[in-house]
């Protein structure tokens, strides 16, 4: 299946008319697993939340066509750790997509947040207060309500953050058990090595896209040293961003403009990339 | 014991509605707390409290001491003050308590401003302290129905007011209900107010509603029993308060308001999760 399960157009994420994610082009092919990648301020997490639509982007789109369910696994949770609740509870949580406001969970709902509980290493912790659960464990109870959530599409903002080698190891086999499931996975990673060992595809963000494709081509030592030297700093004084005209930016590549986007060949491309130095795939 | 402890509500029909009016506020009050506290929104309920002033004072200009004209000014500028002050911290770089502050001030001033124009100072404490022994049939009517409209709320609304405070950013992921449920959830808490200003006045509805949520928490790790514990320190308090009013001729309302302060300092103390049970106690440790 090539199918696009989301596609950008010209999407430009951002806070206070500064672009965090700047017009970025391309589409993430349903059933694949892409690493995101970059430094800090990239745009990573703007990105994620783009596609989950916390966050309405300030021009283009960001297209779910086929209305992919989506799991999102926030790298700065909001969850309130004090709250007097148990594992199996926060676990629930992720029944919501099915059953919603007022539906009743049935004992095949519980078992299966049994099985998640069981799946993440977490037996025994359903009656456990979530205060008293370690970083890792917490994390691997988050995973355990991505797993309930039975969701399309899978997005996870640094989840082995401040996570174990054995944590890491047993989520890997959930991200790997997922993309084995069809589902679309696209997580944000920091360790180029865990990358390189587990991901087909990645995404290397600088505020635009530096590359996309291929992990190996994407990581190749010129992208990570490009997408190093991008400014990480916002400027009040600078220009606006018009579509219609170029203007410079310091290498003058991957910068990709509203007119480009109608631009699509589909040979099966997961990604297409006018520009051409921003396309691997299209080398 | 009798003559002590029923004697009172047999024999006395204001205390009857008293009891009446006080246990059903309770019902819908407690569990509001209890997501008050959970929050971390205690002092809201404080804010809102002085924030239904003013319009409990229009009500009080132009109809005298009437519960009707009272209760809806109050909801009113209630409703105002809290979805001003939710919209602020929702769509603004703004956290709640700030807004809040600010909102239910420039309320509070204008309450006081439109008191002082007619009313006597006298009047002013009526407003503020209430008069639970004095309840009318409209007032128990309105009490009724605002902790049946709170207990179906929160039956209803129950698993995304859980999400909502566990996890918002999750409920904002799977679902469109975080924001409204919000502003729901603080009507919930206006509506109490304005039932309880009557019966405790203003500044004492807030007790019922913080107090024995702010005990039941010493008690209890799960939501579910939390807001029943609350209610049943409610309801002991209600019953201790009005007791202990009658027999020292104590004014009612914070005679209540002690009663539920009692009960917390206790629960602070002897509570499974108080200080008693937490520090001083548990000398040994498990092996695992």
């Amino acid at each position: 299946m090539t199918q696009a399960c989301l596609t950008f157009r010209d999407l430009t994420l951002g806070y206070n008319s500064h672009p965090a994610v700047h017009h970025l082009n391309g589409s993430i092919r349903a059933g694949s697993l892409t690493a995101v990648v970059g430094a800090n301020g990239s745009g990573k997490s703007t990105l994620m939340k783009g596609i989950v639509g916390v966050l309405k982007p300030m021009s283009g789109v960001c297209l779910n066509a086929r209305n992919a369910r989506i799991a999102y696994l926030p790298q700065q949770s909001e969850l309130d750790r004090t709250f007097p609740a148990r594992v199996v509870d926060l676990v629930s949580l992720g029944l919501w997509p099915r059953r919603g406001l007022l539906g009743r969970f049935t004992k095949q709902d519980r078992e299966e947040v049994s099985r998640a509980l069981m799946a993440v290493g977490l037996e025994g912790f359903e009656k456990r207060p979530i205060d008293t659960l370690s970083g890792g464990q917490l994390q691997r109870a988050l995973f355990a309500r991505v797993l309930v959530q039975d969701a399309e599409l899978i997005l996870l903002d640094e989840p082995f953050n401040a996570v174990d080698a054995k944590t890491v190891g047993d989520l890997i086999q959930l991200i790997k058990r997922w993309h084995g499931e069809n589902r679309t996975v696209m997580v944000v990673v920091h360790d180029l090595d865990l990358v390189r060992e587990h991901f087909p595809e990645t995404l290397l963000l600088a505020r635009r896209p530096i590359a996309w494709g291929e992990t190996r081509e994407t990581l190749r030592s010129e992208n990570l040293l490009r997408a190093r030297r991008f400014d990480e700093a916002w400027h009040d004084d600078a220009p606006w961003c018009e579509p219609d005209h170029d203007h410079d930016h310091a290498n003058g590549h991957a910068h990709v403009h509203a007119h480009d986007a109608h631009h699509h060949h589909e040979h099966g491309e997961a990604h297409d990339f006018p520009d051409h130095e921003s396309g691997p795939r299209a080398a | 014991m009798y003559d002590f402890l029923i004697a009172p509500f047999v024999e006395f029909g204001f205390m009857q509605r008293a009891l009446a009016g006080s246990l059903m506020l309770s019902l819908g009050a407690c569990p509001v707390g209890v997501f008050l506290m959970l929050r971390r929104m205690s002092l809201t309920g404080d804010a809102m409290a002085h924030a239904i002033l003013p319009g409990a004072a229009v009500g009080f200009l132009f109809f005298g001491l009437q519960i009707v004209p009272m209760t809806i000014g109050g909801l009113v500028a209630g409703v105002i003050v809290a979805v001003g002050a939710g919209a602020v911290s929702r769509f603004t770089v703004q956290k709640e308590d700030a807004s809040m502050a600010a909102f239910y001030l420039i309320s509070l001033a204008l309450g006081v401003l439109m008191v002082s124009l007619r009313g006597s100072s006298v009047d002013l404490m009526h407003v503020l302290f209430g008069t639970v022994l004095a309840l009318n049939d409209e007032a128990l009517i309105l009490i009724a129905a605002i902790a049946a409209i709170t207990l179906t709320t929160l039956l209803v609304f129950w698993r995304a007011i859980v999400a909502e405070c566990l996890d918002p950013l999750f409920l904002r992921s799977v679902s469109r209900l975080g924001t409204p449920v919000h502003f729901i959830f603080l009507g919930l808490v206006v509506l109490n107010l304005v039932g309880g200003f009557q019966a405790l006045g203003t500044l004492l509805s807030v007790g019922l509603m913080m107090l024995p949520a702010a005990a039941a928490r010493f008690w209890t790790t799960r939501v579910e029993p939390m807001c029943a514990l609350a209610v049943a320190i409610g309801f002991g308090s209600c019953i201790a308060g009005l007791l202990l009013s009658y027999h020292a001729a104590l004014p009612s309302g914070p005679a209540i308001i002690l009663s539920a302060g009692l009960v917390y300092l206790v629960s602070t103390i002897f509570g499974t999760r108080g200080v008693f049970n937490t520090r001083i106690r548990r000398h040994r440790h498990r092996t695992a």
